[in-house]
């Protein structure tokens, strides 16, 4: 049940506002997230993995998604205090639902670009 | 919900879905967006585009946000350029570092369009009023300029106007700030055809030019009707009458007249409306105020304007201090006035004259108070009576071969004896005659005084013994003027006989009264400084012409002037 977990009424200013560039910003939040998440697996410091985390915080919280937007903000807190023993687990619960998130906004990319 | 006026706003974030979020909803309200993704962008980007708002990321790669809106607001100078960051900074410290930062105000995410329409629209209003702070900054700078050089042009044709007159007389002393002219102050100084001095200290009500144009009809009055031989009573009428003719209701003067006589070591003043004056001796001794008894000039009508003057005795080396309203209202940070009472400790402090100004200074600054450019000092110094410090005249018509013999004879009955000083028209009579001119001033002097002789102590009866001392004075001008103002009865004449005489002329003058007369040996004989004060002047009338006569018991003077022709 991908959908429970964006807001709707995010969901529907944004449509709102971005009108025909609808379907360029799910793109781009497809792309800019996949990305995101590669940079949270191959971060080679503290202030590299929090960096990304406020990143994808920001534009996650913009889509409306904000469970994973909550997930990333305790990720972010997370990094500041040494040592970082077990925050495999907390990039691994922002990996499952971004699956989630993916998977809901795939389907709106593919329900807008066949409207 | 487009906005009223469009404005170029630069968005610098590092996340592209933020980015092209939130460039669709700036772009949505109507303005023009730059983008760009990091600090050094921003700033670049600032720099060719000078954009009006920026919405800047905190946390970016390469320059953050804090660092992009420092350089940003440094080279925005004045002009304000609102920037609102963009943040999901939760902490207070990041919040505050955006603040410092030089950040007008912050917006989280997600963001919401109606929220940032409603920012955008608050700090452009922010914007615009700076502009105007601004603008209107500039234009009284400029306004300001445009009158500080009016005030130059002006200052510089008054002065030339108030100081044509003998401020710079060596027994003058004065201090007036640079700008006192424009907040009112006017100082005048000239000599009379006798070699009297007259001194005007001025203080016209309100600031400003307004203050200052009433100076220019003032000083007119002052030196034309002082060269002219009138005395402070007719100078004073004049002005009055003037003033109050042209000056607005709220607008009047204070003034404080001076008549310095060398020759008889007196000073007769008038004041209305100034501060005390100290009359003071020449170890600086306070020996008498000079205080305001009348109104100030340019608010009575002519039939209610009092121009009764006060006459002192000042010896050889006393001085007249007098200053303006600016020295004791001056106020220091707890709103105290200077006040009368620190001048005098000032005045009975000093030891030497060249310093009292500086002392006076000193003790202002000292009290705190706020330096104020409305302040004049005046120290004047009598003089030895032979002292000869009125330059001569200078004529500048061409006249020659003026009437040679002429006579005629004028005569002053009852209450024509109140108004009418009848020597300021027989100067200028005589002035026609070349061969006299050289001797104007003795003409003055006699003629003044015959004439005062014959009112005072033929018509009116007073005695000139009463003259012989400051109590005295005061007795004896108090008596004038008392029976001056009630019913006069009696006549005086005084006859003018020129005629041709050796190589040159010669001009007989004879002045006769309806009085009891004088004991003629008794006063001749008495030793002259006995007669300084009180001796009729006799003395001086002898000593100016070739010969000086009484006849008739004293009633009837006749004096004799002559000339040689002059290649």
């Amino acid at each position: 049940m991908s959908e429970h977990r964006i807001d709707q009424k995010v969901l529907s200013d944004l449509q709102e506002v971005m009108e025909d560039g609808y379907l360029q910003l799910l793109e781009t939040f497809l792309e800019d997230s996949e990305h995101r998440i590669n940079q949270l697996h191959g971060a080679k410091d503290a202030s590299e993995l929090g960096m990304t985390a406020h990143s994808f915080k920001g534009s996650s919280s913009n889509m409306g998604a904000a469970a994973l937007a909550e997930l990333c903000r305790q990720l972010e807190e997370r990094v500041r205090q040494q040592p970082l023993c077990g925050i495999e687990d907390l990039i691994h619960r922002i990996d499952l639902e971004y699956l989630e998130v993916q998977r809901f906004y795939q389907g709106e990319r593919e329900r807008v670009s066949a409207g | 919900m487009p906005a009223k006026e469009a404005l170029s706003v630069l968005i610098a974030e590092d996340g592209a879905v933020d980015r092209l979020l939130l460039a669709q909803i700036v772009r949505k309200q109507g303005h023009r967006v730059f983008t760009v993704e990091n600090g050094e962008q921003a700033v670049k980007l600032f720099v060719e585009q000078r954009p009006q708002l920026v919405l800047m990321d905190a946390l970016m790669p390469v320059m953050d946000g804090f660092e992009a809106a420092r350089q940003i607001k440094a080279l925005a100078g004045e002009t304000l350029v609102p920037i609102i960051f963009l943040t999901s900074l939760n902490e207070e410290e990041a919040l505050v570092r955006c603040l410092e930062a030089g950040g007008d105000d912050f917006m989280a995410k997600p963001y919401s369009a109606i929220i940032l329409g409603a920012r955008i629209r608050a700090m452009d209003r922010l914007r615009r009023l700076q502009a105007t702070v601004l603008e209107q900054r500039d234009q009284i700078t400029r306004h300001h300029n445009h009158l500080l050089n009016e005030q130059r042009v002006a200052k510089a044709v008054f002065d030339k106007v108030t100081h044509s007159g003998c401020l710079n007389a060596p027994n003058i002393r004065y201090l007036q700030s640079p700008y006192a002219l424009f907040n009112g102050d006017l100082l005048l100084a000239a000599f009379t055809p006798s070699g009297n001095m007259h001194v005007l200290l001025g203080d016209f009500t309100g600031h400003g030019l307004p203050a200052a144009v009433g100076a220019m009809p003032l000083a007119e009055v002052f030196y034309g009707m002082t060269a002219k031989g009138y005395g402070l009573v007719e100078i004073l009428r004049e002005m009055n009458a003037k003033l109050k003719r042209i000056l607005p209701v709220d607008m009047f003067c204070c003034a404080l007249l001076l008549n310095l006589s060398f020759q008889r070591q007196t000073v007769e003043v008038w004041s209305g409306g100034m501060p005390d004056g100290y009359r003071l001796s020449a170890e600086g001794e306070m020996l008498s105020c000079l205080s305001s008894c009348h109104l100030p000039l340019g608010i009575l009508c002519a039939e209610h304007f009092d121009d009764s003057t006060e006459t002192l005795p000042l010896q050889e080396g006393e001085r007249l201090f007098l200053l303006s309203d600016g020295v004791a209202d001056t106020c220091n940070e707890q709103d105290q006035l200077f006040g009368v009472d620190r001048l005098g400790e000032v005045l009975t402090g000093n030891r030497d004259v060249e310093r009292l100004f500086d002392e006076v200074h000193q003790a202002l600054a000292r009290f705190g108070g706020r330096p104020r450019d409305d302040i004049s000092l005046l120290d004047i110094r009598m003089l030895e009576p032979q002292c000869q410090l009125a330059p001569a005249v200078v004529y500048s018509d061409g006249l020659h071969g003026a009437p040679l013999e002429w006579s005629l004879r004028f005569e002053l009955r009852d209450q024509s004896l109140k108004s009418l000083n009848p020597v300021p028209y027989l100067l200028q009579l005589l002035q026609e005659i070349h061969g006299l001119r050289a001797v104007t001033g003795a003409l003055h002097s006699v003629l003044s005084e015959l004439y005062s002789n014959a009112l005072e102590h033929g018509v009116l009866g007073l005695d000139s013994r009463l003259k012989c001392d400051a109590q005295g004075f005061a007795q004896y001008y108090h008596e004038r003027n008392r029976r001056l103002s009630g019913k006069v009865e009696g006549c005086v004449s005084i006859a003018l006989r020129v005629e041709p005489h050796a190589a040159g002329g010669r001009l007989m003058i004879e002045v006769r009264d309806s009085g009891a007369g004088f004991d003629v040996e008794r006063v001749l004989s008495s030793p002259v400084k006995e007669q300084a004060f009180s001796g009729r002047g006799l003395n001086l009338v002898r000593r100016l012409s070739r010969d000086a006569r009484w006849l008739d018991g004293g009633r009837r003077a006749c004096v004799e002037f002559a000339w040689e022709v002059q290649a």
